[in-house]
């Protein structure tokens, strides 16, 4: 992770803030940075979504491709992820500097959809046994300000909300050999239910107090994470402890309570604003990279 | 509690409708400034081919026959009689290595602070050795820059009890070419708190000192907490100077109080939206140009 330095005398101030609910920019423990969410901005993909927490700048795409599912679970398709942590972000990254944080990422990634509930499997089938979607997520880190997770998390369901597969169905031909044909509508595509797709909420401990959306600077005065994956129905899909320093099993519950409370409220206002950008149609200014 | 979540739109320039902004000529590197060889090169020029042509993205500026251009957003560099904000990057022989947003890191020799105590003597061996207990790494210190080497890294001084080592506050870094030159860059703000607007970029705010002793020499720090209202005010100063900066104005005592007053009316967090940027730098504007005409 991008990491600032802070003097001694800044992170006591930070500290203080935090127990006094008032952090440096003014937010409370359970606010969010502004944030600001587009979709479709990737054309050549399936579905893609770019998302901005602060300063912190996140761009997902969605490929979805035909493949053999899992021996274990035949008639389910799957996900695979990939971080990318550019060198844009920071210098840091150049070169294979990022892999580490990338592969831990994904690796996080994949835990928090591994339930079963998550994602409807089933209906990326296309043959059991055979063929089924394999959906490819690319996440590409532009810019670093602290609160990864969270952003990757909404730009994730936002660009599977806008994911477009395309309909396929089964045909024969005579010598019994099956075929695989794509309708020719362009527009004839499978939508994917984000519904119980999960969102990640990064608490950080500093001092005796938690805060969600930590700067790069408040990161740099916590010790220890504890990173949440909630459905909007408030269920906790996935919980891991992140940095070196200890959390003592009452904060724990705490973080894990304050965390399922902030998760559940972050997919209302995110699943409003997916619907509205939808129904805004062709209407919609693109913004994209240059703003 | 709510994520304010909303889709983007495209930045508007927020600009008071008047015939300054008309005059300014803005160039991108290879710009061609002028074809007449009668000028003399500045900064951020060079001779192509007898055109004399940008290198940097800024603003041309004309005085007589010299020509250079100012760019809008560099890495620091450094004058002599700048007050700076740095960070103690490293700890060598008899001396710290300062990150100022400059090109090089700069240089702040042993001999050029202010033992505490204020005594004035030769610095020994265990000067040297006891130097972590002065300054360490990721320390803030606001210094004047003393001279500038010939690679261009900047020799800094605290040698006066307003420099030295900062206590509790927020730092706020913004690009160098928004701090306006003023001839003192510490100010006491009326509404409650103080500001040191480093030439180079760095702006650090922090709680006003009370009747403390300056005997200590800039070495003591305290370890109170800072009350909540001081705390509101050195937040809401934060978010003020962000936006204007956000919005290119350049900042000096002045620009930041009337920012804070226009700011006043809405919560701290609010400030960073987009919307209320805009409205409390459109005001601050006004106010300034009311203020000059």
């Amino acid at each position: 992770m991008a990491t600032v330095q802070v003097s001694e005398a800044e992170k006591l101030y930070v500290l203080h803030g935090v127990r006094d609910d008032l952090r440096v920019d003014g937010r409370s423990c359970e606010d969010y940075r502004h944030m600001e969410i587009e979709t479709d901005v990737v054309s050549n993909t399936d579905g893609s979504a770019k998302v901005t927490l602060g300063h912190t700048n996140v761009l997902v795409g969605i490929k979805a491709e035909i493949g053999k599912p899992k021996p274990m679970v035949p008639d389910e398709g799957y996900l695979e992820f990939f971080v990318d942590c550019s060198a844009n972000a920071t210098p840091e990254f150049e070169g294979r500097g990022g892999e580490g944080l990338g592969i831990e990422l994904s690796n996080t990634l994949y835990k928090v959809f591994s339930n079963k509930h998550s994602i409807d499997l089933k209906s990326l089938c296309i043959r059991p046994g055979e063929n089924c979607w394999v959906l490819y997520v690319d996440v590409l880190l532009l810019q670093c300000d602290g609160n990864l997770f969270d952003a990757i998390s909404v730009a994730i369901k936002a660009a599977l909300f806008n994911t477009k597969i395309p309909r396929v169905h089964i045909s024969e031909d005579e010598d019994g050999g099956k075929e695989i044909e794509l309708s020719d509508d362009p527009y004839d595509c499978v939508r994917v239910n984000v519904e119980n797709v999960p969102c990640i909420v990064t608490l950080c401990k500093i001092g005796h107090r938690h805060v969600v959306d930590a700067t790069l600077q408040e990161k740099a005065c916590s010790v220890a994470s504890l990173l949440i994956s909630v459905t909007h129905r408030g269920t906790v899909t996935c919980v891991r402890k992140v940095g070196g320093g200890s959390l003592d099993p009452e904060s724990i519950f705490e973080m894990t309570e304050t965390g399922k409370r902030v998760g559940k409220a972050l997919h209302t206002p995110l699943m409003e604003l997916l619907q509205k950008e939808e129904s805004l149609g062709s209407k919609r200014q693109k913004v994209g990279f240059l703003g | 509690m709510a994520a304010d979540m909303r889709l983007p739109t495209f930045r508007k320039q927020v600009s008071l409708s008047g015939p300054k902004s008309a005059t300014a000529s803005l160039v991108v590197p290879g710009d061609i400034i002028t074809s007449d060889t009668g000028f003399m090169r500045g900064h951020g020029t060079y001779l192509d081919e007898e055109k004399l042509t940008a290198s940097v993205a800024g603003e041309v500026e004309r005085v007589n026959k010299l020509i250079c251009v100012r760019p809008l957003k560099t890495r620091y560099n450094g004058e002599v009689g700048d007050v700076v904000v740095g960070r103690i990057t490293e700890v060598q022989q008899k001396r710290w290595k300062v990150e100022t947003n400059s090109r090089l890191d700069s240089v702040l020799l042993l001999s050029a602070v202010n033992l505490p105590g204020g005594e004035l003597r030769r610095r020994s061996a265990e000067d040297e050795l006891s130097m972590r207990d002065y300054l360490q790494e990721g320390d803030l210190i606001s210094a004047e820059v003393q001279a500038v080497f010939s690679d261009g890294a900047l020799s800094l001084h605290t040698r006066s009890l307003k420099y030295g080592k900062l206590g509790q506050g927020v730092l706020v870094q913004v690009s160098p070419s928004l701090v306006k030159r003023q001839k003192t860059h510490f100010h006491n703000l009326p509404c409650g708190a103080s500001i040191i607007l480093g030439n180079n970029g760095f702006i650090w705010l922090y709680p006003t000192p009370g009747q403390q002793d300056e005997v200590a020499g800039g070495y003591y720090t305290s370890i109170e907490p800072v009350s909540l209202s001081d705390r509101e005010v050195i937040s809401r100063l934060r978010n003020c100077i962000l936006a204007l900066a956000a919005h290119k104005v350049m900042l000096f005592d002045t620009s930041v109080l009337y920012c804070y007053e226009s700011a006043l009316t809405h919560q701290i967090k609010d400030i960073l939206k987009p919307e209320v940027m805009e409205e409390v730098v459109l005001q601050t504007r006004h106010r300034l140009a009311d203020q000059e005409g």
